[in-house]
């Protein structure tokens, strides 16, 4: 049986893309890293649309296929080699974080300027290269195909997240970055500890010929469950889900307004990527049943958890590092949707796919979202010279352009339509009831409420014609506003395209769990 | 009892004492020696299981002395990156544990 799965699919055109999508940011990080100075900033400016060509090409190679891109890595097939692979959720991901990437680099040049008169600042140095190196460990995430090598995908991921958090260097940041890392280290070398105990079971760490070989073995080696469980776990406390979120606030609210909106936006997507690769692609569907009702009911906890502490907060990017905490718990309500037993039959009909693409709609217009919403945060922390939410009565006056964005990535929050957060939980609520299992439905209804209240403390003094005029610090520039505009449009505008053409999310979906099959 | 079955269990061993370091210590040093402990620990589980491919005929297995050199280099350089913050910590607040900020 195994040798079917060692063939190597036949050449497709594209397959060569997934190498540059690797090896470009890795080589222009070398490059700025070694010129230095203004140069880092030319250097990310000029890869990050080429960066956004290639995932283009990628998600137009899968899309005009129909079918996963693979590349064995020097030829060599697994087990002996380490293939890429992008099916469409892969290519999604690769596109979403080059679009919110070259927002953030747009944004990102007036907080990270070299001073006029020196050759070489740190901070800007530090961003620009870090900024690399994040895109490159989101994309060596998206892209691996082999369990250890997404571990050293996801380390790389954490080290350039890390230091993101403190490079304004006072002691609440570096604290931050400190837990931030403690909670990323645990998390990691579980994953190691899963991924050993799968490969002392079953021999191989590659996703395809490991879901084969636990598919084929009947049943299951206990030595699987704990990996699969030990691998949840530490994915979990990197994606800080709720009970394992206590780093994120401070760390997301501490980075500067970029730095942010990376992290929130796309580093924590990277580990709850991987959590649904190990129960879709990896594990046997029975398991992923129960595990789907434990995961979800974490996402449950961590929607109205983070609602009401979202309520709660005095700063504005505590409300939105809290706010990133309910959202990711809607990302779990996928599984029991996706996984359910009632839309397991009818897999290849209609429920199964809605949950799946509302899923990855949810994670997609939270990107565009809440980079849209951290990035207006700074402008606004940067314009007031604070950022406490009882001080912006009257802003909507001053900054009308900045606030309209901040709303319409609320409006995708909340999931009011039209907007791609109304697609998503639309979705995701459809699902939940073609499934059986309403009381998903509360929670996601609640959650939406929750959300409308906290982001109204923000909006409704904002909007306020009453009291003094509020007096900037610092003009704000119209081109930063513009970007952070254009980034609320996108996730406003996923939920006006037509559901249909959703159709690249699919991809590789449906053969992932047939491949086990006579 | 066989080499491999008391490596595992040193590994195993080593994974708990690990585990309960990194929760239980309020110093963020010894929290990050609880860090290389269960590494280490994991290291090991990976170096039994090499020696059980090995017992099972196939050699010396490669892979998982190849992926503890990988994960040595990594867990080296996670390690670094700590006590570097770790130390920026120190000289700025003048304490070595995250409890006493909310």
């Amino acid at each position: 049986m195994d040798s079917l799965f060692t063939l190597t699919p036949p050449a497709a055109w594209g397959a060569p893309l997934l190498v540059t999508a690797l090896m470009l940011p890795v080589a222009a990080l070398m490059l700025a890293f070694v010129l230095g100075g203004r140069h880092a900033e030319r250097v990310v400016l000029a890869t990050l649309p080429i960066g956004l060509g290639v995932a283009v090409a990628i998600a137009a190679a899968v899309l005009h296929q129909g079918a996963t891109l693979h590349y064995d890595l020097g030829g060599w097939a697994p087990p002996l080699g380490v293939s890429l692979h992008a099916d469409g959720l892969s290519a999604t991901l690769l596109l979403t974080t080059a679009v919110v990437l070259c927002a953030v680099g747009l944004y990102a040049r007036a907080d990270f300027r070299v001073p006029s008169g020196a050759r070489e600042a740190r901070a800007p140095l530090a961003f620009w290269t870090l900024l690399l190196a994040v895109w490159a460990g989101l994309n060596a995430v998206f892209l691996g195909q082999d369990l250890f090598n997404l571990y050293v995908a996801l380390e790389l991921l954490t080290f350039a997240a890390v230091p993101l958090v403190c490079l304004r260097g006072s002691p609440q940041t570096i604290a931050a970055a400190l837990r931030y890392l403690l909670f990323a280290l645990l998390g990691s070398v579980l994953y190691l500890l899963g991924g050993a105990l799968f490969y002392g079971a079953y021999g191989t760490l590659d996703i395809a010929l490991l879901s084969a070989r636990l598919a084929s073995g009947d049943p299951i080696a206990p030595a699987a469950l704990a990996a699969a469980a030990l691998m949840t776990a530490g994915l979990l406390a990197k994606t800080a889900l709720f009970p394992l979120h206590l780093w994120l606030p401070p760390a997301h609210a501490g980075a500067p307004a970029a730095g942010s909106a990376v992290l929130s936006a796309l580093v924590v997507k990277a580990s709850f990527f991987l959590i649904l690769r190990l129960w879709f692609d990896v594990m046997p569907d029975p398991l992923t049943h129960l595990a789907a009702q434990v995961l979800a009911t974490l996402g449950a906890a961590a929607i109205l958890f983070g609602g009401i502490l979202a309520l709660r907060q005095a700063r504005l990017k505590m409300l939105i590092a809290y706010s990133t905490l309910a959202q990711i718990g809607y990302l779990f309500l996928v599984f029991p949707l996706v996984a359910s037993p009632a839309a397991a039959p009818a897999l290849d009909l209609v429920q199964a796919p809605g949950a799946w693409t509302g899923g990855v709609l949810q994670l997609v217009s939270h990107a565009f979202a809440k980079a849209a919403m951290f990035m207006a945060a700074g402008l606004i922390a940067g314009a007031l010279g604070h950022d406490q939410v009882r001080g912006l009565g009257g802003l909507g006056r001053v900054l009308p352009m900045t606030v309209f964005a901040f709303a319409l990535a609320g409006l995708s929050l909340m999931g009011l339509p039209p907007s791609g957060g109304f697609a998503a939980k639309w979705l995701l609520l459809s699902a939940a009831i073609e499934t059986g299992q309403w009381w998903w439905t509360l929670v996601m209804l609640a959650g939406g409420l929750l959300t409308g209240g906290y982001l109204f403390r923000v909006l409704a003094p904002a909007l306020s014609t009453r009291g003094p005029p509020l007096t900037l610090v610092k003009p704000v520039e119209r081109s930063r506003e513009l970007v952070v505009l254009g980034l609320a449009l996108c996730s406003v505008v996923l939920g006006l395209v037509p559901l249909s053409s959703f159709g690249l999310v699919q991809i590789g979906r449906l053969g992932a769990t047939g491949i086990g099959l006579p | 009892m066989s080499s491999v079955t008391l490596f595992g269990l040193c590994g195993a061993a080593l994974v708990g004492l690990g585990l309960f370091g990194l929760i239980v210590q309020p110093g963020v040093l010894r929290k990050i020696l609880a860090f290389n402990l269960l590494g280490s620990g994991v290291l090991l589980l990976f170096g039994v299981i090499a020696r059980r491919g090995a017992a099972a005929g196939i050699g010396s297995d490669p892979v998982p002395q190849a992926l503890i050199i990988t994960a040595l280099v990594v867990a080296f350089a996670a390690t670094v990156l700590a006590v570097a913050l770790l130390r920026r910590l120190v000289q700025e607040t003048g304490r070595d544990s995250l409890d006493t900020d909310g």
